[in-house]
């Protein structure tokens, strides 16, 4: 191996413990390349997530708000930990790398840990019980008086929207009767009056400031609805109606994604929802009912 | 001080403090215990069956929550399967029999104890033969619910039943198993030490986990 | 607990042919070896399967060799993620750390002369060869591999191949692998449980046992809890879609067109409630082994006490226990009962307290000590600094309203990758580089451990760093490609960066595998005790003799971790040695 430098030859000149009267120049070097390392990569990250570049759009609900908020006391807290454990371990291994001096012998500062046991257990638990409220007003709470109700089916890889039309009510499904060839993909039963003036169409069209409730189900595998500025997920499980309520506060055509592994379609299992004015959402009913 | 010199002068002194029982320390030699090249205390053997029977149990407890968890379940579909006599009859009996075994099983250690290393193998060999007939039993009961027309697919509760009494059963079949190589063993051996307490452990243990199924079984009504 | 000496009996002698001493032999070194190695073909294996993915992820429509059809397919993509999953978590994850580095240095660190149960030991290593053997001829069956996701969520996973390619022949060997893994699993857990509570040497108190000892036992016995749950939940899959039943598939489905007869109201979160119950802890089983590597090794190169002994012990026993008790976090959006995700919110946010615990406590043994910087400590500095990222990261997935908008993004990803993928990793490595000389009687090159190090360190968080961002931006993960919606072009840029940095960092751990195998056929000798350790595996050979100590069976008569004690001889006092054999000189100052 004569073409191999020295150092690259001889393994066990480099290992500093075998002789531990020895202070490498190499030991100092490691050392504040580690601390300096952290350093840079505090500053980054914390530079990255503060600028917020790839942040997701604002969200269009008043609940929206408030899980931005919780993220955002959530990232407070989680990043002074970040910061303070990092620069912490690359400033004890840069002032504590061997200069010669023996170690401290320690066994360890009981008033010391049961402190920063209980800061822990207090910021993690603090957190967790503030973000309590913007789950129960999504998950606990039912939708509201007069909520818009529209049924979502999903399948390997559509989206399916049915609104009850103008009797208010849902036509009663039968799976024996699914048929998207012959325009009955959620398999309305057609003897039940009530799903005459059912609706069912591709994209989910609803009228701002109203509330909304989805009763979310699924004609095969799990799939899922989310909408990244509702800040809002649900999965679509079959054998269960899983409702989803909301207020859309913005008109605009947002994003409807599946994050449900459902197969090889699942990367293009997408949809919109379309949060329009009033008077449009009439408009679109009234065309939807005439076909 | 050299290290092999230091690991003697360790090994001396450890032979001083560690005098009662087996006995270890610089010169190696066997003192004491079975023969045989294993290093393994006897007790660790007892220790391991406790911690394998921890493991099986886990495993009947995920089926058990899963048949409470879909017996509750809002489709309703859940029709119990005891519903005539009959089933019933046979799975009682069954009981008995494993009930019966573990009683014989007590009984044949009894008589190792007491020096009858004759009646030990007897009772021992009749606890098998009473294992075999509770599977022959199950086996029974299986026949018995595909002449009803009740298969693995037939409904939710006949899928259970059918996995957690087959599950039981392949446990117990390997305990049967493991009954019959002590049988064989030299009687010299036999009646004394490890393998037949972990057997018996083991066997003792299926026998317990039969009872919480059957019970979860008979009871199969709403919850 | 066990104070009461072991029996020795006839020198064992050493098996003889090539056949009974490396291939099917008991001796746990070498079943540790098995398993390592094993490990390293697996790892390849994962990491070429995770570089194929982040090639198509950045160029979907390029020509790929070796692909059927020459353009990747959507759900050959899925297949490649599938066992890129299961084989890091199964075969790298639970069988490095625990199995590899466990099985070889259990025993000895307790002063034992083998396990418990050396014939299990080697089955468990064969079924485990075996499972993985099943594992890849999910492969090259009719359909190829799965693509349900290691998770593997019924009905996808439940119905055969009309739910997609690979679900038929492949999926079913993917059960039975992961099925036979299982067994092994349990069949090692109580090997590694009952030698730790039977044949520790006398004076190896539990709390003298080294804590990478303690994390071992915790490991094997959340190990033995939970395989269980997934061998329960894999043979209900199998009956669903072989036999008919009804475990996990309701009434009424309409799959490709095809309305589903015969099956009447199973539930499909029963299986992600079982699997999870399992899922939580394996990860925990996968971090744990490192924790205690880290700890062992942190106090090593820093001469010091580990910082609050009890409590790393205490805290490895918290982690176990709380493990099992969190699985709905990964449900929160599943359907399940919101209140419940409030307890297992709690819950969830309990457990880092005992994770940020150890590492306060890993900075309080660094304080005020002498490092030296060789590998061995470099990697586990670098697992602390890996953990606390990605642990931080999971304190926002742990909140329901949160998860609410960062479920299955690459948040999560970034967050379970940071962990296992990196942290987990690097246990592993610090290990290999720790022990390699004890194993191998070799000592392997520091400067290329080092630059591999380095390499490593900034190549990973090159990689993960950015998917916190396509994850928050709303990057949805499992997906083949960004073509499925306008905005997630915007996040090629991130996906190109993080493809360049997964193929540096992955040419980087070439330079690991040629130091390995280099200083495997031609590393300088490596002496009994190259880092001035305490514990008893220093106490012997390098490589250990057959028995481990050539009949000189140590006792102990200190803790694991005595470096630097004021007024002893050396910067460490070994386990093994009498209390005349450390004292100082008549200064009482040790010399250093």
């Amino acid at each position: 191996m004569q073409f191999f430098p020295a150092f690259l030859r001889d393994a066990s000149r480099r290992a500093s413990l075998a002789r531990p009267n020895s202070r490498m120049r190499g030991s100092d070097a490691t050392a504040l390349l580690l601390f300096i390392s952290l350093i840079v990569f505090v500053g980054i990250t914390v530079y990255l997530f503060a600028t917020g570049y790839y942040a997701p759009p604002p969200p269009i609900t008043p609940v929206g708000l408030q899980v931005d908020h919780q993220y955002a006391l959530t990232l407070y807290a989680t990043g002074a930990i970040f910061i303070l454990a990092q620069l912490g371990l690359g400033f004890a291994v840069f002032r504590f790398r061997d200069r010669g001096k023996p170690a401290r012998f320690i066994r360890g500062n009981t008033g010391l840990e049961i402190t920063w046991m209980l800061a822990t257990a207090a910021i993690f638990l603090g957190l967790g019980a503030l973000g309590t409220k913007a789950w129960s007003e999504t998950r606990f709470q039912p939708s509201a008086a007069g909520a818009i109700k529209v049924e979502v089916t999903e399948e390997q890889f559509v989206y399916y929207f049915r609104y009850p039309g103008a009797d208010g009510k849902f036509g009663r499904l039968d799976p024996a009767l699914v048929s998207a060839p012959t325009g009955n993909p959620v398999g309305i039963d057609p003897n039940d009056p009530a799903g005459r003036d059912d609706i069912v169409v591709p994209t989910l069209t609803v009228p701002v400031n109203h509330p909304v409730e989805l009763l979310i189900r699924s004609q095969d595998v799990i799939h899922n609805f989310f909408v990244r500025e509702l800040r809002l997920q649900q999965d679509a499980v079959p054998g269960m109606v899983v409702p989803l309520h909301f207020t859309p506060d913005r008109i605009g055509r947002y994003n409807i994604m599946c994050t449900q592994l459902c197969g090889m379609g699942h990367y293009q299992m997408h949809s919109f929802l379309n949060v329009v004015s009033e008077a449009e959402y009439e408009n679109f009913l009234a065309q939807a009912l005439k076909q | 001080m050299s290290d092999t010199a230091i690991a003697e002068r360790a090994g001396i002194g450890a032979s001083v403090t560690g005098r009662n029982g087996g006995g270890f320390g610089g010169n190696g030699n066997g003192s004491g215990g079975n023969s045989g090249a294993s290093h393994t205390p006897q007790r660790a053997y007892v220790t391991g069956m406790v911690i394998a029977l921890s493991g099986i149990a886990m495993f009947f407890m995920a089926l058990i929550s899963a048949a409470v968890v879909r017996r509750g379940s809002p489709s309703g579909d859940w029709r119990p399967l005891i519903v005539s006599g009959w089933l019933a009859r046979i799975l009682w009996l069954n009981t008995l029999v494993l009930l019966g075994s573990s009683a014989t099983m007590l009984h044949a250690r009894s008589r190792a104890r007491a020096g009858d290393e004759t009646g030990f193998r007897q009772w021992w060999i009749v606890t098998s033969a009473l294992g075999v007939c509770f599977l022959a039993g199950q086996l029974l009961a299986w026949r018995q619910l595909v002449a009803a027309g009740l298969y693995l697919a037939t409904n939710p509760s006949s899928s259970f039943f059918y996995l957690i009494t087959a599950a039981h059963g392949v446990h117990l079949a390997g305990g049967i198993i493991a009954l019959l190589v002590v049988a064989f063993r030299p009687a010299r051996r036999m009646a004394r030490g490890t393998p037949v307490e972990i057997a018996s452990m083991y066997w003792h243990a299926m026998d317990a986990i039969w009872m919480f199924l059957f019970f979860f079984l008979i009871s199969g009504g709403r919850s | 607990m066990s104070s009461s000496p072991q029996p020795v009996h006839a020198p064992p002698r050493a098996p003889i042919g090539f056949f009974r001493r490396y291939i099917f032999s008991t001796d746990h070194k070498v079943i540790g070896l098995q398993y390592y190695f094993l490990s390293l073909v697996a790892v390849t294996v994962g990491v070429v399967l995770s570089l194929l993915m982040r090639f198509h992820l950045v160029w979907p429509r390029a020509h790929m060799p070796f692909v059927s059809g020459g353009v990747m397919r959507p759900e050959q993509y899925l297949a490649l993620m599938t066992m890129h999953g299961t084989i890091m978590v199964f075969f790298v994850l639970t069988t490095a750390p625990l199995g590899a580095f466990g099985n070889y240095f259990l025993p000895i660190q307790i002063g034992a002369p083998d396990m418990a149960f050396p014939r299990l030991n080697m089955m468990s290593f064969w079924l485990t060869l075996v499972a993985f053997g099943c594992m890849l001829s999910a492969f090259v069956v009719r359909g190829g591999a799965p693509i349900s996701g290691w998770t593997a969520y019924p009905p996808l996973s439940g119905l055969g191949s009309i739910t997609g390619p690979g679900e038929g022949m492949g999926q079913t060997m993917w059960i039975v692998s992961i099925g036979i893994f299982c067994f092994a699993s349990l069949l090692a857990s109580i090997n590694f449980i009952s030698t730790t509570i039977e044949m520790r040497a006398p004076g190896m108190h539990l709390m003298r046992m080294p804590l990478t000892v303690w994390a071992w036992f915790v490991t094997a016995v959340m190990s033995l809890l939970a395989f269980g749950a997934l061998l329960a939940a894999l043979i209900m899959l199998v009956l669903d879609r072989s036999a008919g039943t009804s475990f996990f598939i309701p009434y009424g489905l309409v799959v490709n067109g095809e309305l589903q007869v015969g099956r009447s109201g199973g539930w499909p979160l029963l299986w992600e409630h079982l699997f999870w119950f399992f899922g939580h802890p394996e990860v925990y089983i996968a971090i744990l082994p490192g924790m205690g590597i880290t700890s062992h090794i942190i106090s090593n190169f820093s001469r010091k006490p580990v910082f609050g002994y009890r409590a790393m012990a205490g805290t490895l026993c918290a982690i176990g226990f709380l493990g099992f008790l969190l699985w709905g976090h990964h449900m929160f959006v599943s359907g399940m009962n919101p209140y419940s995700s409030l307890a297992f919110s709690a819950l969830t946010l309990s457990i880092g307290v005992p994770s940020a615990v150890k590492t306060f406590n890993w900075l309080g043994t660094m304080w005020g000590g002498k490092i030296h910087f060789d590998t061995p400590m470099l990697f586990s500095i670098g697992f602390i600094s890996f953990f606390v990222t990605g642990g931080l990261s999971g304190i926002f997935l742990a909140q329901p309203a949160l998860d609410n908008m960062l479920h299955a993004t690459y948040y999560v990803v970034a967050h379970f990758h940071l962990v296992m993928a990196v942290a987990a990793i690097f246990g592993i490595f610090s290990a290999t580089y720790y022990w390699f000389p004890k194993m191998f009687g070799k000592m392997m090159n520091d400067t290329l451990g080092k630059l591999h190090f380095w390499l490593t360190f900034v190549g990973a968080y090159c990689i993960f760093m950015p998917m916190h961002f396509v994850g928050l931006y709303g990057g949805i993960r499992r997906y083949s490609d960004f073509t499925g919606a306008d905005y997630l072009v915007a996040l090629r840029p991130l996906h190109m960066f993080m493809t360049i940095a997964a193929f540096a960092t992955a040419a980087a751990q070439l330079i690991f595998f040629y130091n390995f195998f280099k200083s495997l056929a031609s590393g300088a000798k490596a002496p009994e005790n190259p880092w001035r350790g305490t514990t008893l595996e220093w106490a012997t050979a390098s490589p250990p003799p057959i028995d481990n100590f050539a009949g000189h069976f140590p006792h102990v008569f200190r803790g694991p971790y005595e470096y630097s004690v004021p007024g002893a001889r050396e910067d460490f006092s070994p386990q093994h040695l009498p209390p005349s054999e450390v004292a100082g000189t008549a200064e009482g100052a040790p010399n250093v």
